[in-house]
């Protein structure tokens, strides 16, 4: 931690590629997962339309966090910049865990809950997936609840985390989104030495 | 080779060991006020359309639109809130049996179901309306509710009710009628005032109610007829795909449509009583009718019959060989959402699928999360 801090940041280290392309490919999935089930528990008429989605882009999105959950621990994060503070950088730290533990427990809470209510887990036509808990309408109860309860927690770390990374990018001029770039971006540092100098 | 990967790469191993402590300088270089301002109204303006977008997304912001739970909300504001029990046809008995399928469905749906065999059945009597403990009248809609358990995990659910036609062609319809039908307090009947006016609007309802009333209910409910109303399309495994609406149509009563005749002092739950009683005496038997439409008939709209001449296929019989009163595990903890459907069956254009869909689904939940009470009817009060 401390030896992460007092390193330079005189080029951003970026995340390993296969970080940065998880990331991307999974950002417009989940915005777009909860956009579809907030929109779809409110819609007499795109429920049906809006469920045949939600339920194997859930799916999807649970294979790519146990992917990217793997990804995560076999490659090494760059360094924090020096324009976070150690208290910014707890935070960033325990937000990132709590962003890898709701992509990987929403999905299944979803399948669960379904399960607890006897659905059939329908992915495309006669695909689907077998129950993972009991057939009780008290553990529906429960699941339902922690699902709405983890989409919301999951919005407000999504919207936090997006605040951050603009209040740095465009505030601090930090460069921190570089870091998570999956296109070309400017050599950062010479630049800003240069004015310094 | 992105050029700004290899310069990154140069900067971080040529850079780094020779530079001592650049970041406040460098920002400072960066830094303008104007820019940080323009850089704080980006995070807030991405914050309120992100916060603003949501919130429209789940209605919270359009007070007039009707969402699922706005709907339940009128069942319980024409019925009162009853914990745990269905917003509608909230009074119900449990059942069980099996569909033995001929085979001839094969022809128009390649759902499993319909070949040749025998698939287990969960089923549910119930009748109309919130009150899960009203006594029971021979002109109140009665319901039954199917849940063919396919192979392969394969599921086919189904809530049917005992008219010919629905009343309504639009959730928006059944919603108007649901308040203009609430009963007044001191009389106990609906406003006649704000009926007639739901009436005037409502043409389709009207057409819908003479038809109904042109046959008057069964006995019972060994002897009615259960009809699935909204139109589904039907596609077999040569990728013909049909309009279909299907009915399950009472097999084994001597007189079939024998007119209501309630027993001379009714009680409160003769209808579930009869049923109970027959059903200890032999089980109940209904085919299950698939009526295949032609290109014209409205598939969009259950207030309007199709033709009697329409084609039909006997796809088998449905037997119900034991019932059960309503407790955990059983039907009562089932939601007979009509669009879990086999492949090979799909939902037709019809509004009122995808609203029943959402609003049995918010119906469920609510009751799921509420506490339980025992249903009214009760199997071991009837049989000593």
């Amino acid at each position: 931690m401390t030896d992460d801090a007092d390193k330079p940041t005189a080029a951003v280290a970026r995340f390993a590629l296969s970080s940065r392309i998880l990331h991307w490919l999974m950002a417009p999935m989940v915005i777009a997962q909860l956009f579809i089930g907030v929109i779809m528990v409110a819609s007499l008429s795109y429920y049906p339309m809006l469920l045949a989605i939600h339920r194997p882009l859930g799916v999807a999105i649970l294979a790519f966090a146990a992917v990217r959950l793997a990804n995560r621990f076999t490659h090494r994060l760059p360094p924090f910049l020096a324009t976070m503070s150690p208290a910014e950088r707890r935070i960033a730290t325990w937000s990132e865990y709590l962003l890898y533990a709701l992509l990987l427990v929403q999905p299944l809470t979803g399948w669960a809950m379904l399960s607890a209510a006897r659905f059939p887990i329908t992915l495309l036509g006669p695909l689907h997936l077998p129950g993972i808990a009991p057939r009780d309408i008290d553990v529906y109860a429960l699941l339902r609840e922690c699902h709405s309860a983890f989409a919301f927690l999951l919005f407000l770390t999504f919207t936090a985390h997006v605040c951050a990374v603009l209040f740095h990018t465009l505030v601090l001029r930090d460069r921190l989104v570089d870091r998570m770039a999956v296109w070309p971006t400017k050599p950062a540092s010479p630049q800003q030495n240069e004015t310094k100098v | 080779m992105e050029p700004g990967d290899h310069s990154d790469h140069a900067g971080e191993q040529d850079d780094k060991p020779s530079e001592t402590k650049p970041t406040q300088f460098s920002l400072r270089g960066a830094l303008t006020r104007r820019g940080a301002l323009l850089g704080l109204g980006a995070v807030a303006g991405f914050a309120a359309v992100d916060v603003a977008g949501i919130a429209y997304a789940g209605g919270w912001l359009r007070p007039d639109a009707l969402t699922p739970s706005r709907f339940a909300d009128r069942f319980e504001h024409v019925y009162g809130r009853h914990d745990g029990f269905r917003r509608n046809h909230a009074k119900g008995l449990s059942g069980t049996g099996s569909f033995a399928s001929n085979g001839a469905g094969v022809a128009i749906c390649r759902a499993s179901v319909f070949q040749p065999g025998s698939v287990a059945l969960i089923g549910r009597f119930s009748l109309g309306g919130g009150l899960p403990d009203q006594a029971d009248k021979p002109d109140t809609v009665r319901g039954l509710g199917l849940l063919f358990q396919g192979p392969n995990g394969q599921q086919w659910r189904t809530a049917m009710i005992n008219l010919p036609v629905f009343t309504d062609s639009t959730p928006q319809g059944f919603y108007e009628r649901l308040l203009a039908s609430k009963p007044l307090p001191d009389t106990g009947r609906p406003d006649q005032e704000k009926m007639a006016a739901f009436l005037d609007r409502h043409p389709e309802t009207v057409a819908a109610m003479k038809i109904i009333k042109q046959s008057s209910p069964s006995a019972g409910f060994v002897d009615s007829t259960f009809h699935g109303l909204n139109a589904f399309w039907f596609t077999n495994s040569a990728g013909a795909t049909v309009p279909v609406r299907w009915s399950v149509i009472p097999q084994g009563t001597h007189s079939p449509d024998i007119p209501a005749v309630p027993p001379s002092s009714p009680g409160k739950d003769y209808l579930f009583d009869d049923l109970i009683r027959t059903l200890a005496q032999r089980p109940l038997q209904w085919r299950l009718v698939l009526t295949i439409g032609e290109p014209g008939d409205p598939t969009n709209d259950a207030t309007k019959p199709w033709p009697q001449s329409r084609r039909s296929i006997d796809a088998g019989t449905i037997t119900i060989t034991a019932v059960q009163t309503e407790e955990a595990g059983n039907a009562r903890d089932i939601n007979f959402d009509p669009l879990v459907l086999p492949d090979g069956i799909t939902a037709s254009d019809d509004p009122l699928l995808a609203a029943r869909s959402a609003v049995y689904a918010r119906s469920f939940t609510r009751r799921a999360e509420e506490p339980k009470s025992p249903s009214e009817v009760n199997v071991r009060q009837v049989l000593p």
